[in-house]
């Protein structure tokens, strides 16, 4: 067991707070499909930030790891077999760039 | 091991530090299951916001930006005052503890507080699905498409909230017993976790609902 200092939480508090910031500004600023990947490239590390420090997966072992991991590639699945069913039979149709 | 360590251990682990690993385990894998339960709406809104994205990004603009943007800081702070929750039971800090839970179960009533008038906001705006749903721009079934999806995953989200903010006020009661602060605070941990969880899933839902259209 570690004890982390209280600063170690505050710290990551405020790397949050920070992303938060840009998440909201973002919002007011037209940057086209990037305003999506930009938001979801935030919230991702967002989760990294919260999984990491808050959840202790940092100083966690391989067990706890797999087991996280296992959850998000579960949802993947999901997304790529649901998204490839509804592009395969035409139902949305294919990206264009 | 000493008598009292002893008997906070079940009869099927070796010791305490195995019996907080399983769990921790026991509760990593639920979250897992969580993520799927969540990720079936996250996929619905994918489809349909890939089917409709100018009708989604107009939907988008008719939500309340400042109190999403709020409600995520309440919510990071919160998951910060949990965190430092679980490191007084660590220290086996017993008053600390209690005010943490306490602070931690506040900011989520005050979460579900904003939540709530923003609900009103939104059906005295005719945003709620249903007979009584008005939209003026274009494709109006797309529009309530996306405000079903927006009660759906923000009302699971509040009712796990809610949840949350039962198991801090539980917690803290027993937190101020002294349960937690003799070296059994392995509780005080999986709660956290879940509550950690619920903060990642708002952070997804912030973006997502509030920002899909740049305003």
């Amino acid at each position: 067991m570690t004890t982390h200092p209280t600063s170690y939480y505050w710290k990551n508090c405020a790397y949050l707070m920070a992303l938060l910031a840009l998440t909201w500004c973002l919002g007011y600023v037209n940057l086209g499909v990037f305003n999506l990947v930009a938001a979801l490239g935030i919230s991702c590390a967002k989760t990294i930030l919260i999984a990491l420090f808050f959840m202790h997966l940092k100083t966690e072992s391989r067990m706890l790891h797999f087991a996280a991991g296992v959850g998000i590639i579960w949802l993947l699945i999901m997304f790529t077999l649901t998204l490839a069913d509804y592009l395969g039979r035409g139902l949305i149709a294919m990206p264009r760039y | 091991m000493n008598a009292s360590a002893a008997s906070l251990v079940a009869e099927q682990f070796d010791d305490l530090g195995q019996q907080r690993e399983a769990a921790k385990l026991g509760m990593w894998i639920f979250l897992a299951t969580e993520v799927l339960f969540f990720g079936g709406l996250f996929l619905s809104y994918t489809i349909y916001r890939y089917l409709y994205p100018e009708t989604f990004a107009a939907a988008s603009r008719h939500t309340e930006v400042i109190l999403g943007g709020a409600n995520t800081a309440i919510l990071l702070l919160s998951s910060t005052f949990m965190a430092l929750a679980v490191r007084a039971a660590q220290l086996g800090q017993r008053r600390p503890l209690v005010w943490l839970l306490l602070a931690t179960a506040s900011l989520g009533i005050f979460f579900m507080g904003v939540k709530a008038f923003e609900y009103d906001k939104d059906y005295t705006a005719h945003l709620l699905p249903g007979a009584h749903f008005l939209w003026h721009e274009a494709n109006p079934g797309a529009a309530e498409l996306f405000f079903w999806l927006y009660y759906a995953m923000t009302g699971l989200h509040a009712i796990h909230v809610t949840v949350g903010i039962v198991l801090m006020l539980v917690l803290a009661t027993l937190a101020h017993r002294g349960k937690f602060t003799s070296g059994g605070y392995m509780t005080v941990e999986v709660v956290g976790l879940y509550w950690h969880f619920v903060d990642i899933v708002w952070v997804f839902l912030f973006p997502m609902l509030y920002l899909a259209g740049h305003r």
